[in-house]
């Protein structure tokens, strides 16, 4: 008998709550494109939320809880992917603080962050994915959201794979590692100012002539395409996994 | 100066629809941020001199003490005097003293916000001496009666037809039919009229860059040479800085400097850097006769061994500021107090209070740009959040955000509850956007829907439509 | 208590500290003051005389000032002349006691009125000495005293300065040593200027202008090396 191959990767998929209610199919393109690459992958259904809301508002208490349970969810798995920047960077770069000097929970939440990645970047600094076998027309611009970019250092891996896209042109924005203005809560509690700084990233992604855009994050692009669509922009608004996945039945965001 | 810093929204608000304001803030997003990418870009030991700046910060703050008494004690050497002032008000009156003693009726003064901080202008002129500010800058804005909108450009916010209405309006000594339109005619009428002041004037106050523990030097940096004169013209120089300016050696502040101008102004070096170290010599035939430095703490003692520490470690280069998207939206005045932008949402509540500047740790994106470009390494969304976290304990934040907040974390703390609720809702809701896949009006949504459209959601949860494709993958291996 | 207790007694306080002599943290402390531990040194200007002279060319000219090379210091005066007749300016400079600018042949230039002594406002054009100046940036580092006056730095619209290539040092650290050998270790004349390129604000909608309080031209001689 020959030795077994290595086992496929056991991914927890962590769908984030805004995929979960508001675009359910950037969550399939994810479990599409990762077991396109050979992973096994699964969705626990005790996960929420990542915390963000409470963490990002002072309430640290309420965030230990959440992440106390999203920790426990996910701990069998080899990995743990977030198809948004903002959600694995918050399960990556501040689940571990959250627990500072606590002898139980510290090293649990380090262990466990260390298995976080956003879904991107999985595919390709994990993986090793290169292309995707996607077909798409017309021209993209792709947004850097921030947590993604600064937090997790997202730029390139996104790009490469969209570049692989037949048919599909990448046509970057003026400004395209500039906040749009969404911040969570921010948009809300500051929404005139969120405006203001979302009327810019409107204009960018206008001026730069694609027909699409695309980013990681839920948030941001549910922010950008409600401009857009107020503007009447004819612009579509995509999960950047849905295009790589090549899973576009789904109308735009904010619809056409 | 007032503080408005509680009523920030309002600020803001007032800011977005100022057409002045807007235009001019076009030219912070215009100029420094790529001129900052370029400087440190050509020099490779960038990012490690960022971390060696942030080390020898790190180190001056857990040897304060110390590095203060050997400053003051080289400063004492070379001829000059350290006052101490725990408060603005001490600091004032310390300057106060020094201008009677000296007879002083008129002080030129060299760019800084630690003047701006004590209030030292209002001050002065209430107490019967005029003070005059040099930068071309600050020069503008007293003239308007206006504070600074930024720390190292503190008339960004003007247009130069502006500046000219106030040199008409001031410089009545000028022919009428004199031609302002252009930046470098406005410029030359400044040099003249401020070119005899330092002459006129009786101390030249300045700020620090850094204090210099090795040899009891201040460092001073500017573009246009006005501190330079301000401290070498009159009789008496004043050197106001806060504590934690000082550094150990002349080899640390030049670490820094190599970080400073690039960060700023995206130059290498700032035009001029300069080096006093008490009074002139016998063997000077120019400089002050005396040397004051006046060491202030107003608050830094404080942060020190607190979560905003690290806070102590800022340069005042502004590149946070100029990479702010809530700063380029809003302008400087709109944080309603002295330091604005990032740096200024974690100084602010730290110096006034976090009951009064309870908004400006708030209204960050957390985009993270700030802590990108900071040369010191400043985690400045994190200390937001440590002054998110302390007005959420002290129950600061409004009621509206706080119930909000509680109602979704009693779902997102049972996710059984939480996926019954939303496998209900979703789908109604997803219904509601109808063909066009968006809400342009929502009940409680209004701050979204104010602006912008919302998406619709497309209608079931994934968590529900996962559970059905595990329902089926389990059937078709039954 | 005074001020100057309270504020160090409560950084004592946060830092667990004591004022005690022996306190380790004040051994650590003296020792960095007596031994400046040598920081990040780009590589950009460690080179050769005449790479750094090359370098302190370049950059000195992408902050704005100009620069020439002459050979011997027996040339300074004519290519000062030179210089005064191309920007239309008077036949005249203002300048302190520095003996390498004083040991010149000035008299050779009939008509150039060479005038002692600091600033006061009216000279056109000021020359001074510099100590030394720095490859990496660009930099002339001129030190205050009789020899070269800081008003010469500051007021004149023309300042010209003439450094010996010699003192084109690689690094801003390396002149800070130069310093602390000329004055003392530990000691500093009044007023050192660091300048780069002549004065400018970008204060009025951020537009560039050059000539803001001091001099609107900068002109670098350097004397000596290839």
């Amino acid at each position: 008998m020959t030795q077994a191959a290595s086992p496929p990767p056991r991914v927890g998929l962590f769908v984030t709550c805004l995929v979960d209610l508001f675009r359910p199919s950037v969550g399939f393109a994810a479990v599409k494109l990762m077991e396109d690459a050979g992973c096994v992958v699964d969705a626990p259904a005790a996960q929420t939320c990542c915390g963000q809301p409470a963490y990002n508002s002072g309430d640290r208490e309420d965030t230990r809880d959440i992440a106390k349970s999203t920790i426990e969810a996910f701990e069998d798995f080899d990995y743990v992917v977030a198809p948004s920047g903002s959600c694995a960077g918050m399960l990556k770069k501040h689940y571990p603080g959250l627990f500072h000097g606590d002898a139980v929970w510290e090293p649990r939440a380090q262990a466990f962050s260390e298995k976080v990645h956003e879904l991107i970047s999985f595919l390709t600094d994990v993986l090793g994915v290169t292309q995707v076998p996607a077909t798409a027309s017309g021209k993209a611009t792709y947004h850097d959201s921030c947590s993604g970019l600064r937090e997790l250092g997202i730029h390139g891996q996104p790009r490469q794979l969209i570049a692989s896209v037949k048919g599909l042109k990448l046509a970057e924005m003026a400004d395209a590692d500039v906040c749009c203005g969404f911040g969570g809560t921010f948009c809300v509690k500051y929404g005139e100012i969120s405006n203001a700084i979302v009327e810019k990233k409107a204009a960018n992604i206008a001026a730069s002539g694609a027909d699409m855009l695309l980013a990681g994050d839920l948030g941001c692009l549910m922010n950008m395409a409600g401009k857009l669509k107020r503007q009447g922009s004819g612009i579509e608004v995509r999960h950047v996994a849905e295009v790589l996945a090549g899973l576009t039945d789904q109308p735009p965001i904010g619809g056409k | 100066m007032q503080i408005t810093s509680p009523t920030f929204k309002a600020n803001a608000h007032a800011a977005l629809h100022d057409a002045h304001l807007q235009r001019a803030l076009g030219n912070v997003r215009s100029g420094f941020i790529g001129k900052r990418a370029k400087a440190a870009k050509a020099l490779p030991e960038f990012e490690q001199l960022r971390d060696n700046a942030k080390a020898i910060k790190d180190h001056v703050l857990g040897h304060l003490d110390i590095y203060l008494e050997a400053y003051e004690k080289k400063v004492e050497d070379a001829g000059g005097k350290v006052h101490w002032a725990e408060s603005a008000a001490e600091a004032r009156g310390i300057i106060l003293d020094i201008c009677r003693m000296n007879n002083a009726r008129t002080v030129t003064k060299g760019k800084s916000m630690l003047t701006e901080e004590i209030e030292l202008n209002d001050f002065l002129e209430a107490s019967g001496i005029q003070p005059v500010e040099t930068d071309l800058g600050e020069y503008i804005i007293q003239l308007r009666g206006e504070h600074p909108s930024h720390i190292i450009a503190p008339a960004i916010h003007l247009n130069k037809d502006q500046v000219e209405q106030d040199f008409r309006r001031v410089h009545t000594e000028f022919p009428t039919d004199r031609d302002l339109t252009e930046p470098q005619q406005l410029l030359s009428e400044a040099r003249q009229v401020l070119r005899q002041k330092y002459f006129d004037a009786d101390i030249g106050i300045t700020g620090a860059n850094f204090l210099i523990a090795e040899t009891g030097t201040s460092i001073i940096v500017t573009n246009e040479g006005n501190g330079d004169l301000t401290q070498t013209l009159p009789r008496v120089h004043i050197v106001i800085a806060s504590i934690e300016k000082v550094v150990p050696t002349l080899d640390d502040a030049a670490q820094i400097l190599r970080l400073l101008a690039r960060s700023a102004t995206g130059q290498d070096m700032s035009v001029y850097t300069t080096l006093s170290t008490g009074p002139k010599r016998v063997s000077d035939p120019d400089g002050p006769d005396e040397y004051h430095v006046i060491l202030l703490d107003n608050g830094r003692s404080a942060m020190l061994g607190t979560e905003f520490q690290d806070a102590l470690r800022c340069i005042r280069c502004g590149a946070c500021i100029n990479h702010c998207p809530v700063y380029h939206s809003v302008g400087g005045h709109a944080y309603g107090w002295v330091y604005p932008g990032p740096i200024g949402a974690v100084l602010t509540p730290s110096l006034i209070g976090v009951d009064k500047a309870g908004h400006l740790p708030n209204a960050s994106t957390f985009c993270g740009r700030c802590e990108a470009v900071c040369p010191m390494r400043i985690p400045l969304p994190k200390m937001m959040r440590h002054w998110r976290e302390k007005e959420f304990e002290r129950g600061l934040n409004p009621a509206v955000a706080r119930y909000g907040l509680k109602f979704w974390l009693w779902f997102a703390k049972r996710p059984r509850l939480y996926r019954l609720t939303t496998y209900l809702a979703m789908p109604v809701m997803g219904l509601f956007g109808g063909r066009k896949r968006r809400f342009r009006f929502l009940p409680l949504a209004g701050g979204w829907v104010r602006h912008r459209d919302l998406p619709a959601p497309e209608g079931r949860t994934f968590m529900q439509q996962w559970r059905d494709r595990d329902t089926l993958k389990q059937d078709a291996h039954a | 208590m005074n001020s100057r207790d309270a504020i160090l007694g409560r950084i004592r306080n946060v830092l667990n500290a004591t004022d005690a002599e022996d306190d380790p943290r004040r051994i650590a402390a003296t020792a960095r003051i007596d031994f400046p531990p040598r920081g990040v040194i780009p590589a950009r200007g460690q080179l050769g005389l005449d790479g750094r002279i090359k370098l302190f060319k370049k950059m000195a000219e992408a902050s704005g000032a100009t620069v020439e090379k002459v050979t011997s210091p027996a040339d300074v005066p004519k290519r000062l002349a030179a210089y005064l007749r191309k920007h239309n300016l008077g036949a005249k400079i203002r300048m302190g006691g520095d003996k390498r600018l004083r040991s010149m042949p000035w008299a050779e230039e009939r008509t150039l009125q060479v005038s002692i002594g600091p600033s006061d406002g009216t000279d056109e054009v000021a020359v001074s000495h510099a100590f030394a100046a720095i490859a990496e940036s660009g930099t002339l580092a001129l030190v205050s005293g009789r020899d070269n006056p800081t008003t010469l730095n500051l007021l004149p619209d023309h300042h010209i300065v003439v450094v010996n290539a010699a003192n084109i040092t690689g690094d801003m650290e390396t002149t800070l040593d130069m310093l602390r050998e000329n004055f003392g270790k530990g000691v500093m004349p009044r007023t050192v200027n660091f300048i780069t390129g002549p004065s400018r604000s970008a204060d009025i909608e951020q537009t560039l202008l050059l000539g803001a309080h001091g001099p609107r031209a900068l002109h670098i001689v350097i004397v000596g090396g290839k």
